[in-house]
């Protein structure tokens, strides 16, 4: 169990983080310079909070109010750094003895080479990091965190220093090993792929301050904030504008909303997925609304088309993706006129 | 011929150089720490001799260590004897000139070290103290190594500051450079140029040394 409520003031905003994590892989994800690296370092004790609390299982880590703060070294906290930080003039093995907590040599050369099968480096003992491909400086950073036992991993954007063909493959490796962890682990990243696809649950952390945790499906099936929405790969957004008669106006795009689920009270935007939206040549119903095709993007392997909706306002314009494959998809040209039409189930109302 | 001026020369050079080693490094790690204003003018301060002409440092020497000033004279009381006109005398002249060459390089390594692998030792249970000596310092240590040298060379020829508080005494306080200036000044050409040349293949043995060590340390950077 792992508890964090902290306040840090920093140079450009307010870092105000509060979630708790349960035995998962939890994410915190947000855009570059939330404030995502700035937490790790305050719960591994590299940057002291102004005020708050951390709590790992049993242990107050840092409490403000009874001037707690224990030092890195006694918080058995494992961080996992975006550029590994291996002891570039330690060999393999060395930096695996490096985080060894004993004292006893043969214990310490068994754990060692224990760690060594395990992260399947054997025959690389002997060489420096700079010799190593960036995946098995990865596993020799992952070997020397777990060999230390530590009670909660920390991992800061963990693929970003590596080449891309080789990601798949460290993925697949990392969730083997933090499955085998079974600790807390905090996965930093602004990669919404890697999130779904590695991670129980999401806290969404926006220019500093932590929203309320939530499952990987409810984060990206169902967002409840703007930031979140836009985390998961959202690329239309309208302002909500409520009309007399209980009716609703999505005012960037200049639409009148016809029946429909109610809409929350604190909705103050919708969110709409580029795939949702479809698009015809006729009116096909009293809220499809008309608009012209402003660009076509040729992508592998989708359609991308650029609509500004006729009566749309602020310079609104919508992000719509058909299959490559699709019979009309060859058809959509720039500057034709279409209709556009959203399904009321496919709106997200936002915060 | 009198190999006493060499022999003293090296003996000085070596002295000085093991304490503007250690000096320099403590003073590198600690400074970056302070606050900047404070780090600024600290900052200056030692930076100085490199730049002031060896004989204003050897007159602020002399005003500060001669038998009558304040601090010589109650040094004079504790350990009768001058901190002037002797062989080691000349130490603290070159500690003074060539120490902003050691604190400087080592400021540069310290200050291009990878502050997260001292975080993930950190994190790792290591203590500072075993951070500093088995990381921070064998990763900084080309760098260390080059200022090191450069102390030694500037202490091996330095001459204004070492014959203003040790002057030349033949077999007592000649060094290289002061032999040299006495030689010349009496009209022993031959003998001056054996010292001259003597001279001249050390410090080009130093330099090899620096730039030996700079290849080292290319092929040691990480990829």
């Amino acid at each position: 169990m792992l508890e964090v409520r902290i306040v840090k003031q920093l140079p450009s905003f307010t870092l105000d983080v509060d979630f708790r994590a349960d035995d998962e892989i939890m994410a915190l994800l947000g855009s570059s310079g939330c404030g995502k690296s700035m937490t790790l370092k305050c719960i591994a004790g590299i940057v002291k909070p102004d005020r708050g609390r951390i709590v790992l299982n049993d242990r107050v880590l840092f409490d403000s109010e009874k001037n707690v703060n224990l030092p890195p070294q006694q918080r058995r906290v494992g961080y996992l750094f975006q550029q590994y930080a291996l002891f570039p003039h330690f060999t393999v093995a060395q930096n695996i003895a490096a985080g060894y907590r004993g004292r006893d040599k043969a214990a310490r050369s068994r754990a060692v080479q224990e760690k060594i099968q395990a992260m399947r480096l054997q025959g690389l003992e002997n060489d420096r990091p700079n010799h190593l491909s960036g995946g098995q400086q990865q596993r020799v950073a992952l070997a020397r965190i777990l060999i230390n036992e530590p009670e909660l991993l920390l991992l800061d954007e963990p693929f970003t220093a590596l080449d891309s063909y080789l990601k798949w493959q460290l993925e697949m490796e990392l969730a083997d090993a933090l499955k085998r962890f079974g600790h807390e682990t905090l996965f930093v990243s602004h990669n919404r792929d890697e999130v779904y696809r590695l991670c129980d649950s999401v806290c969404v952390l926006d220019q500093g301050k932590s929203q309320d945790k939530q499952s990987t499906q409810a984060l990206f099936h169902h967002p409840q904030t703007y930031a979140a929405c836009l985390l998961s790969g959202c690329k239309n957004f309208s302002a909500i504008r409520r009309l007399d008669g209980g009716r609703t106006e999505l005012a960037n795009w200049g639409i009148v909303m016809e029946g429909g689920p109610p809409i929350p009270e604190d909705a103050a935007s919708v969110g709409v997925r580029s795939r949702s939206i479809h698009i015809s040549r006729e009116k096909t119903g009293e809220q499809s609304f008309p608009c012209r095709i402003e660009r076509r993007l040729d992508d592998i392997s989708c359609t991308v088309l650029m609509l500004r909706p006729v009566n749309g306002r602020n310079g609104a314009v919508l992000r719509v993706e058909i299959d490559k494959d699709a019979e009309q998809a060859r058809d959509w040209l720039p500057g034709q006129s279409v209709y556009a039409w959203i399904a009321n189930d496919q709106m997200m109302f936002l915060q | 011929m009198d190999w006493y001026p060499l022999y003293n020369s090296l003996r000085i050079a070596a002295i000085s150089t093991v304490v503007i080693f250690f000096a320099g490094i403590a003073a590198a790690y600690y400074i970056a720490k302070i606050p900047r204003l404070l780090k600024g003018v600290l900052d200056v301060i030692l930076t100085l001799p490199l730049v002031l002409p060896p004989t204003v440092v050897g007159y602020l020497l002399l005003r500060l260590l001669g038998p009558k000033r304040v601090v010589g004279a109650w040094l004079y009381q504790i350990f009768g004897t001058k901190m002037v006109m002797t062989w080691w005398s000349a130490i603290f002249a070159t500690v003074v000139v060539a120490f902003p060459l050691m604190y400087r390089t080592a400021r540069g390594a310290f200050e291009a070290f990878d502050e997260t692998l001292a975080y993930s030792g950190r994190t790792l249970g290591l203590s500072n103290s075993w951070i500093f000596w088995r990381i921070r310092l064998p990763v900084c240590r080309q760098g260390l190594t080059a200022g090191a040298v450069l102390a030694f060379a500037r202490a091996l020829g330095e001459y204004g500051a070492t014959s203003m508080i040790a002057s030349y005494t033949p077999r007592k306080t000649a060094t290289i450079s002061t032999t040299v200036y006495q030689l010349w000044r009496t009209n022993e050409d031959a003998k001056a140029m054996e010292w001259v040349l003597i001279n001249i293949a050390i410090s080009a043995v130093v330099l090899l040394c620096i730039n030996m060590l700079e290849k080292q340390e290319r092929q040691w950077v990480r990829q």
